[in-house]
């Protein structure tokens, strides 16, 4: 698998993107916002709901082509996690990521197929997976690909809380162990910060980025309490800029 | 099941006694019509007929698919194509089917091609209608899907939109394939030398009722069959994973 795209970074730059509404009003649902993520780092966007994260990953993920910036890829492969599983209903678990990912290997996919809890399930057909095992077949789809670049929009929404964190564990493994430049949109600020290498804070619509953290001390591990005070710390971001947004209205 | 064999075995019944009392020459019972079938399947007649009517029909339907899906298609994704082309469906979904057949063996003469030309132009206005249903209601999510995972064309077309055109597709066909073959006798009878329709005519001079329902009768079963045993089964096996889903 080609490497090359790996090593370079992942530049974005929106300087508006407008949206019409149901109402027919042109918005502005991003504005100036500019993030540059490292190669092999994971990022994580954070921001309220509703502020134009999803927005963000689709112009990312060249999906979306109608706004005025620039999106600097690494070159190679893209593998997304989309926030609904988009699994086509006529294909089995399986060939569903065979599909995608054409040269997966029979025992990568037994290895991932396993390592989601997702072994018995291979021959099934998405319309037979309650919502949670259909998303985590999302995510071995992506997962399957060594990726220069893997977008993921709200991963582990829709998991119970336990599997939620040992799918988490299972990702930052395997995105570290195989250095795959990672951005990953989330609401919850406690994941954001368990998984990330550096934190996005987006403002409420337009959305442009207020707070960016890094974690200098990630690949030594973490303390309990340096997690919770970053956790605070975009916490407290997060809310203040909500209220300047309400504020402002 | 038993319900309706009781229910055609009646209609027998009542045909066999309505014949008794009625005129026989106008109205002959199964019995003579049985006895017709057996003389024209006897001679050769009747399969001749049958086979030169059932070509026109496989002719006219597949072309009619064929152009109706791509057109269909090309609608339903391209509102300027369909701005385009929109006008001309109406015109022609609108434009009785007799008009379409006289105008063709007019302008192109009383040969196969008008023949099944305007059997095919009959039907499609409905394939391509249906069709452009399918294409609008294609899931844009699984086409984004297929665009970050770099689908090829050629991949995308068979395994992603055509799984989804499948059931609207067969639902043209069931509905197509009843049309044509109602549509291929009137053009048989107005303006060919051979065929179900061109018997029927012959019938119709002579005023041989028995031998019109010869022709007829296992012409219409033979299409009955056809829907049963092929487009129906095709119809459920891809529509399959949607039983599932459900």
């Amino acid at each position: 698998m080609s490497r090359a795209g790996a090593l370079a970074p992942l530049d974005v730059y929106v300087a508006k993107k407008r949206l019409t509404n149901a109402s027919g009003q042109t918005i502005d649902v991003i504005r100036d916002l500019a993030l540059r993520l490292e190669a092999g780092e994971i990022g994580a966007l954070v921001g309220p709901s509703g502020c134009g994260k999803t927005t963000l990953l689709r112009i990312i993920a060249g999906l979306d082509e109608r706004y005025e910036g620039e999106v600097k890829r690494p070159p190679g492969r893209l593998s997304m996690a989309f926030q609904e599983p988009r699994l086509l209903p006529w294909r089995s678990v399986e060939d569903n990521i065979r599909l995608a990912v054409a040269d997966v290997g029979e025992k990568e996919l037994r290895v991932l197929l396993d390592a989601l809890g997702l072994g018995e399930h291979a021959m099934h057909f998405p319309g037979e997976l309650s919502l949670g095992l259909a998303r985590r077949v999302a995510l071995a789809r992506a997962f399957a690909v060594t990726p220069a670049l893997l977008l993921l929009d709200e991963p582990f929404v829709s998991l119970d809380a336990p599997l939620a964190l040992a799918m988490q564990r299972e990702l930052a493994a395997l995105v570290k162990e195989r250095a795959i430049t990672t951005l990953l949109v989330t609401h919850d600020v406690s994941q954001a910060v368990r998984l990330a290498d550096r934190i996005f804070v987006l403002s409420p619509r337009p959305a442009h980025v207020i707070g960016e953290f890094r974690f200098e001390t990630r690949a030594k591990g973490t303390s309990d309490e340096q997690a919770r005070s970053l956790e605070k710390r975009v916490e407290a971001l997060l809310m203040q800029a909500t209220a300047n947004f309400a504020a402002d209205r | 099941m038993a319900a309706r064999l009781l229910s055609l075995l009646a209609l027998l019944v009542v045909w066999a006694l309505a014949a008794h009392f009625g005129d026989p020459r106008r109205f002959p019972g199964p019995l003579e019509v049985a006895a017709a079938i057996g003389r024209t399947a006897g001679s050769g007649d009747l399969f001749f007929a049958m086979g030169v009517t059932m070509a026109r029909v496989a002719a006219a339907f597949v072309l009619a698919m064929a152009a109706g899906a791509a057109i269909g298609y090309a609608m339903g994704r391209r509102p300027l194509v369909d701005e385009l082309a929109d006008p001309w469906i109406v015109v022609l979904l609108n434009l009785p089917a007799l008009v379409i057949i006289v105008l063709l063996y007019i302008w192109v003469g009383l040969n196969e091609t008008a023949a099944i030309a305007a059997v095919a132009l009959n039907k499609l206005p409905n394939a391509t209608v249906t069709i452009r249903e399918g294409a609008r209601a294609l899931d844009p999510g699984l086409d984004e899907m297929a665009r970050v995972f770099a689908f090829s064309r050629w991949k995308r077309l068979r395994h992603v939109e055509a799984p989804q055109l499948a059931p609207y597709f067969a639902a043209a066909a069931r509905s197509g394939l009843s049309l044509v073959w109602k549509i291929v006798l009137v053009v048989e009878l107005l303006g060919r030398p051979n065929g179900v329709g061109f018997q029927i005519n012959m019938a119709f001079q002579l005023f041989d009722v028995a031998l019109l329902l010869a022709y007829a009768l296992p012409f219409a079963a033979a299409m009955l069959l056809i829907e049963a045993f092929l487009v129906q089964p095709f119809e459920r096996r891809v529509s399959r994973w949607r039983a599932r889903a459900a």
